[in-house]
């Protein structure tokens, strides 16, 4: 037994560095050991870099992920089919579909009747990409982009899939993609989270499909990790404003004098983590001014916010939030998390496509070029895409196909999304899909690909930034993931 | 890079080590990186007599069996380290034995763990698993120690250990302390002190109500001077109606309860009948064989009552899908895969879900016993897509006002309900054939399995079982694991740990216990001499010196023992997420403090559930906040809405309800600072207290003490009433006298220990 007992002195031991020597070793030794680890790490930091990642040289420090939430056709706007024009009314040949598993609700369906893009669509730029006219600004902004049109999935509903897509995990539990580079690689900054989360609703359905507040959780990792959700009411983070009769200098003397006692406790007790606490305390000051100060786009440009748009100062629009996921990398929050709702188009496609369209094209384009004027597109990655992509047939009976009033369902297999900034090639497009655009005829591109290529970027091996629970070693692309090398610069 | 890895390792020790030397306290940040484990270990931790269950199988289980383990389809090379035959076999290449009895020194895995040869090393490099020289030293040692291989040590049948000699008598009030008193000797620790009685009742109070003490009965028990105080607290304690709440508030985790359906639009459903019976459970201290039972199986019992039936519901507190355009069958099996995985999880602290798509890498578990075990919750006759709208899916029970009034009146049923519906299990009454899943996905069906239980475990030896044979074969005297692993979640409630640290895994890749005896001792006496008697057990443990020891730490044993995982002294914890808030309302006098019922809505920020919601939704659309006694009820009475779960309880690491969590998440972040600052029903209940404090007919010293007793427990010392003094004074020269004082009470409730059992 007494054998046994020194191998639980030894994981006491171990246990006790992994709380409390480690951080300044690890922040030390973070600059010592590994070249590539330059970041701002600071001691004040709540959020540390405790992995010594990464792996190797990052192209990205920064991530804005524009989610496109309810699942964009991408028929109507970047995968252009002049065939299924050509086709209208006829039905899906069996061949292509090939048993394809169909969602309730157009399986019922009698008649599989193609329909292509709404509008007409044009090349563009010295990549000459095909985009639709439903996006006149990112039509200019093409040769910033690297389009992957062969993008697919597992899952063929939307909690599952965007679930799948944010953790890579269909069912809830797994930690978000955002919570997983803050465990990885810690925060930049010292007085915002390192994981920020955005919310828009679209014009085209503004009753569409919801959100839940899991898609940005940590899952089994620390809940420091979580993504915060930066909301357009009057308290932008949760409890983050104090009340009225409490001026600021009276918030500082308070937590002087809480500090103090808390001390007195430290003396009494011996508990160690109360400085742990302490210094939370100090960081939710710190946020009490950062927070406001970054939501607060009042002084910015009047070239800027017509650049964004007409939309840009309407708070909790898509617009807004674009520029205040500029103003968050630029602050230094790693990975900012937009989604807009609304994508989700199984009648009247047609109409609602058009406002989705319009909601995303200027600020979308505004961003990138923004980021790139400021200098900041270098190593700033930029994704825009949804959970699933559209069926090339139509949804509703004929007489909706007529006069346009159809919809189209959830397609898995294959779908549009696209990249820019950071390490992905501009002006490229990857991946192609049939004539029919029904089924990936070259590089298809899984969802585990692309969180394996997204961590890549950060110069995290997706198979080694593991984090053990009951007994497994957990990771974001769970065992699958191929790195996409022919995307990347 | 890789290569360069061993080199890189030595900085890190240095500077690591010699941070611990110094007994560094700068706790800055919260270090998570669980992976680094064997790193900081160096060879000259090797124990002297290595022992396969506490020192091998933790690394091959961790190192190995990935490739060489219970999972025959990703087993390479035939050879399998997993079993007592696989490590004595002879390799396929090579015709070497793996561990050579005969010939110690010559056994294969010595040479091929210290091979430098990257394409014979093992394990090999692209498996991104490395044997450290502290794993490579203990597999030598064991070896050439004679090699000795035990059965995985929580399949092995507990027996009743003796009690441990000890000097240090006089420190201990039940056998618990000898256990944990042989530990404090052994390693040198001194012992601590009983904790002061101030302290001490409001540890007791949270852990077994959840609430705090009021200062009047922190009073009574400081001026009751009989030697018996502390046991009468006890008893009345555990008499109290308030002990169900704070047992079901645990409850609710494992049997992940919500009040909507979970899924996508997450639309609402009524449970909180079964939440009532849970609480009835515990307060009329209903044997935990028996709980388990009514249960999992309450429906099979023969003449079941209603009261049985009702039990079931927990079986049906995963979530429900109302997404149109999903497959049905598809969500049915994911049902009956969560039933599987929590029961297992619950019953066995075993990782199943694992073998849900291949064999169990670590543990000896197949793929056909997970579908095996599945098979039990397999036939009920329920929907995979239900009806929108539909608040209790079938299997369903309605429960009359007559029949609440008859017997029943655990159901907290309102007045204005006559009667209320939710789930249940039941039967079919054809039993649905269950076919083992290829990747446990619904449709790729390969051979049909007959219920069972894991073999490794303990056999069924019954054929065609159903649930309630399930339940009886997990309450046999045989089965190694129930008494165990429920005892260990209970010392997990006390002590913030338990004693084997990961309750749900007390498998290969869990960890070891770490006082083997004292579990042991614990397990067999819950189940023989008390008979499941929950209430029995808790006594015995608060009862302890272990438990009433002070949490003051000396330097020694902090140096010695710095996580306290030999219990040198009380271990510090943060309040749960329930407390923090009922602690508050409690302490200020708003607490409606009412059993049962409909789940309530208290005050949260606007908005937050409209603006994920795309429209759908019904009832749950837009959060409509509780009126009167309800903004003020406990917090296990909170409504659950799983994909938006209250704000302030999810900040302070509630559990999610999406799974069965058998174990919280603890952590300090900022967002728990603004929560406690800002929250506006923190804040409302702060003035309620100030006001009145400020209204009695006391000196300004006077009142400070009233206010810091009340929310702390503990009056102030000199220095920290002075402090508390200047800070209000400080206020004072500002805002008016009663302004000044709410903010000190603001301040206060702000202060650490108030969140803190001490």
């Amino acid at each position: 037994m007494e054998e046994i007992h020194k191998h639980f002195i030894n994981n006491n031991r171990r246990n006790f560095l992994k709380k409390t020597g480690l951080c300044i070793g690890g922040l030390a030794l973070g600059s010592i050991v590994n070249p590539f680890n330059n970041s701002n790490d600071d001691p004040f930091s709540v959020i540390k870099n405790q992995l010594n990642l990464p792996h190797f040289a990052p192209k990205a420090k920064r991530i804005i992920y524009l989610f496109q939430s309810g699942g964009p056709a991408q028929q109507d706007l970047f995968d252009y089919k002049p065939k299924l024009t050509d086709m209208r009314g006829i039905d899906l040949p069996e061949s292509v579909r090939m048993g394809q598993r169909l969602t309730g609700m157009t399986s019922g369906q009698d008649k599989f009747s193609l329909v292509g893009g709404t509008t007409k669509f044009n090349q563009y730029g010295e990549s000459r990409a095909w985009v639709s006219d439903l996006l006149p600004y990112l039509s200019k902004v093409v040769d910033e982009l690297c389009f992957i049109k062969s993008m697919n999935t597992e899952a063929i509903n939307h909690d599952p899939a965007v679930t799948f897509f944010q953790t890579g995990s269909q069912q809830p539990g797994r930690p978000s993609m955002g919570s997983w580079l803050s465990y990885g690689l810690g925060s930049l900054n010292k007085n915002l989270p390192s994981f920020v989360v955005l919310l828009s609703r679209g014009t085209g359905r503004p009753k569409g499909q919801p959100l839940y507040s899991r898609l940005w959780g940590n899952g089994f990792l620390s809940s420091l990790h979580q993504g915060v959700q930066f909301r357009s009411a009057k308290d932008p983070v949760l409890f983050l404003k104090d009340p009225e009769n409490l001026s600021r200098q009276e918030r500082r003397k308070m937590l002087d004098y809480l500090s103090e006692l808390n001390e007195e406790q430290i003396n009494m007790f011996g508990d160690k983590e109360i400085e742990s606490r302490i210094s939370q305390y100090e960081m939710a000051y710190r946020m009490q001014t950062s927070v406001p100060e970054t939501m607060d786009i009042s002084d910015e440009p009047e070239n800027i916010l017509k650049m964004y748009g007409p939309n840009s100062n309407r708070p909790g629009t898509y617009a807004a939030n674009c520029i205040l996921a500029r103003k968050l990398v630029e602050k230094d929050v790693r990975f900012v998390q937009l989604y807009h709702m609304g994508w989700d188009q199984h009648e009247n496609l047609p109409t609602q496509i058009r406002g989705q369209a319009n909601d995303i094209d200027q600020p979308t384009a505004a961003l990138i070029m923004d980021l790139k004027q400021r200098g900041l597109l270098e190593d700033t990655l930029v994704v825009w895409g949804g959970e699933f992509g559209r069926t090339s047939y139509s949804q509703g009976s004929q007489a909706a196909l007529k006069n346009n009033t159809y919809g189209r369902d959830h397609h898995p297999r294959c779908f549009t999304i696209f990249m820019a900034g950071a390490g992905v090639k501009p002006g490229f497009s990857y991946g192609e899909t049939d004539d029919l655009g029904y089924n990936i005829v070259k590089d298809p591109v899984h969802v585990h690909d692309l969180q394996a290529t997204i961590l890549h970027l950060f110069g995290i091996n997706h198979e080694k930034m593991t984090y053990k629970y009951q007994g497994r070693r957990f990771r974001l692309t769970d065992v699958h993931g191929e790195i996409k090398h022919d995307i990347l610069t | 890079m890789k290569k360069n890895l061993p080199y890189l390792i030595i900085p890190f020790l240095l500077i690591f080590g010699l941070n611990y030397f110094k007994s560094k306290s700068y706790t800055d940040s919260y270090i998570e990186n669980n992976d680094l484990n064997f790193e900081v270990k160096d060879v000259s931790n090797v124990p002297e007599n290595v022992d396969f269950n506490f020192h091998v199988n933790p690394i091959i289980s961790d190192k190995c069996f990935a490739c060489h383990g219970p999972d025959d389809k990703q087993r390479k090379a035939n050879l399998r380290l997993d079993t007592k035959e696989g490590l004595y076999q002879m390799t396929e290449d090579l015709l070497k034995k793996v561990v050579d009895l005969e010939n110690l020194e010559e056994s294969e895995m010595i040479r091929r763990i210290y091979h430098e040869n990257e394409s014979i090393v093992m394990p090999p490099p692209e498996s991104n698993l490395a044997l450290s020289e502290y794993e490579k030293e203990v597999l030598k040692k064991w070896i050439l120690q004679g090699a000795k291989w035990k059965k995985h040590w929580s399949f092995i049948k507990p027996e009743i250990p003796e009690i441990p000699e000890i000097i240090n008598t006089q420190w201990t009030s039940n056998e618990i302390d000898f256990f944990i008193a042989k530990n404090i000797e052994n390693n040198n620790l001194e012992f601590s002190k009983l904790e002061s009685k101030e302290i001490l009742i409001r540890r007791l109070y949270f852990d077994i109500i959840g609430l705090p003490p009021t200062v009047e009965e922190i009073d009574n028990f400081l001026n009751d001077q009989s030697p018996d105080s502390y046991e009468n607290l006890v008893n009345r304690l555990l008499d109290s109606k308030n002990y169900g709440e704070r047992m079901a508030s645990i409850w609710m985790d494992i049997a992940r309860y919500g009040d909507s359906h979970g899924y996508q639009d997450d639309t609402e459903r009524t449970m909180w009948p079964w939440r009532d019976w849970v609480i009835h459970a515990y307060n009329s201290n209903i044997p935990y064989d028996e709980f388990i039972t009514w249960q999992l199986a309450g429906d099979l019992i023969p003449n079941a009552t209603k009261e049985q039936i009702i039990a079931t519901g927990f079986n049906r507190n995963h979530k429900i899908t109302q997404e149109g355009g999903v497959i049905p069958e598809e969500y049915r099996v994911e049902y009956v895969a969560d039933r599987a995985i929590t029961t297992s999880k619950l019953m066995m602290g075993l990782t199943m879900e694992c073998a849900r798509c291949h064999s169990h890498k670590y543990d000896n578990i197949t793929h056909d016993e997970f579908y095996g075990f599945y098979s039990f919750f397999n036939n009920i006759d329920e929907e995979g897509l239900i009806q929108y709208g539909d608040y209790a899916p079938k299997p369903r029970l309605t429960i009359s006002k007559s029949e609440v009034n008859k017997g029943l009146d655990f159901i907290k049923l309102p007045d204005s309900l006559d009667k209320v519906t939710f789930m249940v299990m039941k039967e079919s009454e054809n039993l649905r054939k269950t076919y083992v899943l290829n990747r446990g996905l619904y449709n790729l069906k390969l051979n049909e399995v007959k219920s069972m239980t894991p073999s490794a475990v303990m056999p069924l030896k019954k054929a065609n079982a159903n649930r309630l044979d399930l339940a009886q074969w997990f309450f046999d005297e045989e089965n190694p694991l129930t008494s165990r692993v429920v005892v260990n979640r209970i010392w997990q409630q006390f002590f913030g740990v338990g004693i084997v640290a990961t309750p749900d895994d007390f498998g290969s890749q869990g960890n070891r216990p770490i006082n083997p005896e004292l579990l042991d001792w614990l397990a067999v006496t819950y189940m023989k001499s008390d008979q499941w008697d929950t209430k029995k057990l808790i006594k015995r443990i608060v009862m302890s010196s272990t438990y009433k020891q002070t949490s003051r730490t000396s330097d020694l044993n902090y140096s010695l023992d710095p996580e306290n995982v030999y219990l040198s002294r009380y271990p510090r914890q943060k309040l749960s997420a329930e407390m923090i808030r009922d602690n508050i309302l409690k302490s200020s006098g708003l607490l409606v403090n009412k059993l049962g019922g409909p789940s309530v809505k208290p005050l949260q920020p606007e908005g937050l559930w409209d603006e994920v919601t795309g429209g759908g939704g019904g009832s749950l659309a837009k959060y409509i906040m509780s009126t009167g006694d309800n903004l003020y009820r406990r917090s296990i009475y909170t409504f659950w809405k799983r994909t938006v779960p209250p704000p302030a309880m999810m900040i302070f690491d509630a559990a999610s309800r999406d799974n069965c969590e058998v174990q919280r998440q603890n952590t300090s972040t900022p967002l728990q600072s603004l929560t406690l600052m800002n929250n506006p029903e923190f804040q409302k209940a702060a003035l309620h207290l100030s006001s009145n404090v400020y209204k009695m007919n006391i000196d300004i010293n006077e009142k400070i003490t009233k206010l810091y007793r009340t929310i702390t427990g503990r009056s102030p010392n000199k220095n920290e009433l002075s402090k508390l003094k200047n800070y209000f004074n400080d206020e004072n020269s500002i805002n008016n006298e009663s302004v000044a004082f709410d903010k000190l009470c603001m301040l206060i409730y702000n202060l650490d220990e108030t969140s803190q059992k001490s």
